[in-house]
C-alpha cells in the first residue's frame, strides 16, 4: 500500500504517494526526476547517492523514503544559487576533481557536508587531539571523504578541490 | 524486494507492542543494514516499524558520573560529543574508525549493536548459510574466510561480528538497556552477543521485540585507553583485528606495575571478545615486553584458525602486544591511529 510523502528537494515542494519500500534515492530520480544524486552500487559502498538530508550527508540508497518524510533535501543542484555554481563546484572544476563525473555530485555532497562536520570540530579517526579544533589536513580530507569512491581514480585532485573549498571558506 | 507493511511510531511502549503481536516485524533505526538485507533478500519483514521519530536521543551524565547515551543517538554525533571524546577516547575512536561520514551519521547506537555479520555466505541468498538458513550448512568453512573467526567459532558458523563501536562497550563494560513485553531490563555488553554453537541464527540474547533504548557507560577509568583497527585498506573496511585497551599503571613504587586492564579483541569471533585471559596476565605484572607477549598468548592459545585466516593470530598478537606497548610507554608516547598494511 502506498503512503503519502512530503520532500523538501533542492528548495522546491513535493507530495507523492510511495511504496514502503522506495529509496530516498529511488524516490528523487524516478518518482521526481531528480537525477543529481547518482545510483552506483546501491548498497551504501561507493557513496555516488549522497545527498544532504537536513544538512546532513547520507546514502539516499540506503534510506527509506517514508523514513525523510518531510525532510529537506539538498543534492549537489541544489548547492548552486540561481544558476550559479557554488565555490565547492568551482573549485572541482578548477583542480579538475574528475574524469567521467559519474561519482561527482556524491562528492560535492559529501564534500559539503564533511566541510560543515569540519567546522563543527566533529573530530575524524586520524584526528591526533580528539578535543583540539579541526585542521583540515590532506589526510584528514582524505579519511572524511573515504565513503566516495571514484573509479576513474581522481582522489588526488579531489583532496584538492575540497582544501580549495575549505580554504576559501574560512 | 519482498513487499511488506510500514509504520512510523514515536513512542517506545507502543514499538515494543506492535513487534510482540508480530512476529514477522522488524524494526528500522538508521536503516544501514537493515535496508540492504531487504534488498539483498537476507531478510523478509511483513511489518517494518520505523523507529526514527523515538525520543531515545539524548547524551546525560549519569548520578554515578557515567555516560548514559540514547539508542537513536546516531555514530557521529556519539562520537563527536565533548563528554566522549575527553572522557571515553576509545569509544569515540572506535565508531570514527567504523563505516564512512555518511554512514555514521545515519547509524543508530542500537543499531550498530545489533547490525549483522559480512560474512559474503550471509548475504548471499543463493549459498547456504546456517546463520540465515539454520541447517542449510556453512559455505565459510571451507571457503573464504579472510574476514572470519578464529576464537568461539562453531562447526555450524565461522562468521565474525563487525561492529568497532561494541568491541570498545565491550572493553569499557558498558551496560545495554533494553524495553520488552515484560519491561526493562538490563544487560552487560560483554553478554548481549552470543557465541555461535549450534543457533548461529541467534546473533544476541534479545528476544523478538525487546528494544535496545540506551547504552550505559561506567563513570570514566584511570589510565590510558585506545582502539587500534587492522584492515586491508586505510579506511572505510571491516576490521581483520582490532583492539580496545585501557590500562592503568602504577609507578608509585620502585618498579611500575599495571593496576588495571581490560582489553577487548574485534574481528576475530561471533561476539567481541573480550580478553580475559589477556587481563589475568597483564593484573600485577610489569608493564614490558615480556608481559605484553605472555597477555597475547595467553589469550590467543585457544585460537583455530581456518584455512584463509591463519595470519589473524600472530596479527591479533602484534596489535595487542604494539596498543600495551604504545599505552604505558610514558606521557610522551603519541598515539598513532593510522591503519597498518595487513598481508597474509
Amino acid at each position: 500500500m502506498d503512503h503519502p510523502l512530503n520532500l523538501t528537494v533542492d528548495g522546491q515542494e513535493h507530495t507523492l504517494a510511495v511504496d514502503p519500500r522506495t529509496t530516498l534515492l529511488d524516490a528523487l530520480r524516478d518518482r521526481l526526476g531528480v537525477m543529481s544524486p547518482k545510483k552506483g552500487c546501491d548498497h551504501g559502498q561507493c557513496g555516488a547517492c549522497t545527498v544532504l538530508v537536513d544538512g546532513r550527508r547520507l546514502n539516499s540508497c540506503l534510506a527509506l523514503a517514508l523514513s525523510h518524510d518531510a525532510a529537506a533535501v539538498t543534492t549537489s543542484d541544489g548547492l548552486a544559487t540561481d544558476g550559479e555554481l557554488s565555490p565547492l563546484h568551482r573549485a572541482f572544476l578548477e583542480q579538475d576533481a574528475f574524469q567521467c563525473g559519474y561519482c561527482t555530485p556524491g562528492q560535492v555532497c559529501s564534500a559539503a557536508g564533511m566541510l560543515q562536520e569540519a567546522a563543527d570540530d566533529a573530530p575524524s579517526v586520524v584526528t591526533e587531539d580528539l578535543e583540539a579544533p579541526v585542521d583540515l589536513t590532506d589526510e584528514e580530507i582524505r579519511e572524511r571523504m573515504s565513503g566516495n569512491l571514484c573509479r576513474c581514480g581522481a582522489y588526488v585532485n579531489i583532496v584538492a578541490a575540497v582544501s580549495q573549498a575549505a580554504e576559501e571558506s574560512r | 524486494m519482498n513487499p511488506f507493511d510500514y509504520i512510523r511510531t514515536t513512542d517506545t511502549a507502543d514499538a515494543v507492542a506492535v513487534l510482540t503481536e508480530r512476529p514477522d516485524a522488524v524494526f528500522l533505526a538508521g536503516g544501514t543494514n537493515l535496508v540492504d538485507h531487504l534488498k539483498l533478500g537476507v531478510t523478509e519483514p511483513g511489518l517494518v516499524v520505523d523507529i526514527n521519530g523515538l525520543d531515545l536521543t539524548d547524551i546525560e551524565v549519569l548520578d554515578d558520573s557515567g555516560l548514559r547515551i540514547g539508542a537513536m543517538v546516531r555514530n557521529s554525533d556519539a562520537a563527536a560529543d565533548m563528554r566522549v571524546r575527553r572522557d571515553y577516547p576509545m569509544l569515540s575512536r572506535a565508531l570514527l574508525s567504523g563505516a564512512s561520514g555518511q554512514l555514521r551519521n545515519a547509524a543508530s547506537m542500537g543499531g550498530n549493536l545489533l547490525q549483522r555479520t559480512r560474512c559474503v555466505y550471509f548475504q548471499d541468498t543463493s549459498t547456504p548459510c546456517n546463520k540465515r538458513e539454520p541447517g542449510s550448512g556453512c559455505s565459510a568453512i571451507g571457503g573464504y574466510t579472510r574476514y572470519h573467526a578464529i576464537l568461539g567459532a562453531s562447526q555450524d558458523c565461522v562468521a565474525t561480528h563487525p561492529s568497532d563501536m561494541a568491541v570498545a562497550l565491550a572493553a569499557l563494560d558498558a551496560t545495554v538497556v533494553v524495553l520488552g513485553p515484560h519491561g526493562e531490563r538490563r544487560i552487560p555488553v560483554d553478554e548481549l552477543h552470543r557465541l555461535p554453537g549450534e543457533q548461529p541464527e541467534r546473533d544476541t540474547i534479545l528476544e523478538h521485540g525487546e528494544l535496545i533504548t540506551a547504552l550505559e557507560l561506567p563513570p570514566p577509568r584511570a589510565g590510558r585507553s585506545t582502539y587500534r583497527k587492522i584492515r586491508d585498506r586505510a579506511s572505510y573496511a571491516f576490521a581483520l583485528v582490532s583492539v580496545a585497551a585501557t590500562v592503568d599503571v602504577d609507578d608509585s613504587g620502585p618498579k611500575p606495575v599495571i593496576r588495571e586492564a581490560a582489553i577487548a579483541l574485534g574481528g576475530v569471533a561471533h561476539k567481541p571478545w573480550r580478553a580475559r585471559a589477556a587481563e589475568a596476565v597483564l593484573r600485577g605484572a610489569e608493564p614490558n615486553e615480556k608481559t605484553f607477549l605472555q597477555a597475547a598468548d595467553a589469550e590467543l592459545a585457544a585460537a583455530e584458525p581456518l584455512e584463509g585466516n591463519r595470519f589473524k593470530v600472530q596479527m591479533a598478537r602484534g596489535a595487542i602486544t604494539t596498543v600495551l606497548t604504545e599505552l604505558t610507554g610514558g606521557p610522551e608516547s603519541k598515539l598513532d591511529d593510522t591503519t597498518e598494511d595487513a598481508h597474509e
